[in-house]
């Protein structure tokens, strides 16, 4: 059995939030860059210009990507042969993400209840995904989420019978209604199967992987190469303003599911597409 | 083609600007989105003043991160408009000419835009570092208590946005759909 102390991983969680907030990964960054060689749209290449410079800048002068520093999302697989001493552990989370938000001058966008709309001001609670796994490691992933993205994704209950098709009619309508909400160009993370809420956190999990690696899938790797495509063919275009650079990346994951269902979910996220992930 | 305007706007200024021109704004802007929109709205209804005047001048819609020592003000890039389309007829009706945002508007602004001979700009979202840079001073001047939401005047020195709501109501989002 092996222990890790509260202390440690409130520390990570802290130092996770700003890094996130700082500079993008750099397979994100990476196609951001290289995005604007091949892009046509005199517009669309001068936004995606200044959305490099903005990288240059956020990381010389410290100052944040974007100013809505989101609210945290934070997956966590947890090996099933750790204790866990100090306090408890959803406290700790949220102490790292309050020590963040506040040592790393990150906004503090979280309202304690959805409809009287009180400011938390610590930026807590964030939203935590547990995962009990075999083995004595914790791994970690800080995701903040901007929401002018997160407003525009959807969930769609399809039927077995509208199959692929219907899957890709799903993900280009729900970029096509994002259009300029969303800060193209974008990072799509979609859920296919399991049930109405699975769907959707797999959708999430999904924007955190690496943009370079495909499903390992055969069917849905096809399937998410053929969506990047068609996406980038509607013209939404940097910052809405037309062009053929309006998704970074479309990642796909699967889950097993229900007979009489297709749930679906796509997760629009904008180019900042927050997420750093360590291992304790 | 590219223009440099001085704001507050003048009503001529305005009526040339056309949406795909990209404009570098110099002078005096204000900030305000979700809940200064609510609260402005809400003093309107009761007949109460609002607590700047609009006349001519440019809402940003913006919530800035903290800034650090030495910064004039943190992130600054623009959030999303349409939340805030519940509330803008009203104040161009009150001479707001125009907005600084990010994406698409309902039908009653865009009419209101044309009746009011006003524009709505867009910035380039999540470019909020880059932005902060073309603010050279920020002052809180109204309901400190909201925070990051609170209303600001800002100077920015030719702060680039691009029209994409014009005073005729050409509307450059559905212009770029169109001919894609
Ligand atoms: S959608 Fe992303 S880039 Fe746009 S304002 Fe929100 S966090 Fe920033």
């Amino acid at each position: 059995m092996r222990s890790i102390h509260t202390d440690e991983i409130i520390k990570n969680i802290k130092e996770m939030c700003i890094e996130a907030n700082y500079t993008l990964a750099s397979d994100v960054e990476e196609k951001i860059r290289g995005a604007a060689q091949k892009e046509d749209s005199k517009i669309g290449k001068q936004i995606l210009a200044q959305l490099s410079e903005n990288l240059d800048i956020a990381k010389n002068d410290l100052i944040p990507i974007c100013q809505d520093t989101g609210m945290a999302i934070i997956f966590i697989k947890l090996g099933q042969e750790i204790h866990i001493e100090g306090v408890n552990l959803e406290e700790a989370v949220n102490e790292g993400i309050r020590q963040g938000y506040e040592e790393g001058y990150l906004r503090k966008s979280v309202v304690s209840d959805p409809l009287i709309r009180n400011n938390t001001k610590d930026n807590t609670p964030g939203i935590i995904h547990y995962e009990i796994v075999p083995g004595s490691q914790m791994e970690i992933t800080v995701a903040p989420k901007g929401f002018g993205s997160e407003n525009m994704s959807r969930i769609y209950m399809l039927k077995p019978s509208d199959g692929e098709e219907g899957v890709k009619r799903a993900i280009l309508e729900t970029v096509r209604l994002a259009g300029p909400n969303a800060c193209p160009p974008i990072v799509v993370g979609v859920g296919i199967g399991g049930s109405f809420e699975k769907c959707a956190v797999l959708a999430k999990k999904a924007l955190t992987r690496d943009l370079d690696k495909r499903s390992e899938l055969k069917h849905i790797q096809e399937l998410e190469e053929v969506i990047l495509k068609e996406i980038n063919e509607l013209g939404i275009g940097p910052g809405g303003l037309g062009g053929r650079t309006t998704a970074l990346g479309v990642n796909i994951e699967t889950y097993p599911t229900h007979i009489a269902g297709l749930p679906v979910a796509i997760n629009i996220c904008c180019h900042v597409n927050r997420h750093v992930k360590r291992v304790l | 083609m590219d223009r440099y305007i001085n704001a507050p706007l003048k009503e001529e200024i305005v009526k040339e600007l056309k949406a795909g021109d990209y404009v570098y704004i110099t002078g005096v802007i204000y900030s305000a989105r979700d809940a200064a929109h609510k609260r402005m709205y809400e003093a309107l209804e009761q007949g109460k003043e609002i607590p700047f005047d609009i006349n001519n001048n440019i809402i940003y819609y913006l919530g800035p991160t903290p800034e650090r020592e030495g910064q004039v003000i943190g992130s600054a890039g623009p959030t999303t408009s349409s939340r805030m389309d519940k509330y803008t007829p009203s104040l161009l009706d009150l001479g707001l000419k125009g907005m600084i945002g990010k994406g698409k508007r309902s039908q009653d602004v865009i009419n209101s835009v044309i009746k009011n001979k006003a524009v709505y700009f867009a910035a380039v979202g999540g470019a909020g570092a880059l932005l902060s840079k073309k603010i050279k001073s920020s002052k809180v001047i109204a309901y400190d208590d909201l925070g990051t939401e609170a209303i600001r005047e800002l100077y920015v020195e030719d702060f680039p946005v691009i029209v994409v709501i014009d005073s005729k109501g050409n509307n450059l989002y559905e212009i770029v759909m169109q001919s894609s």
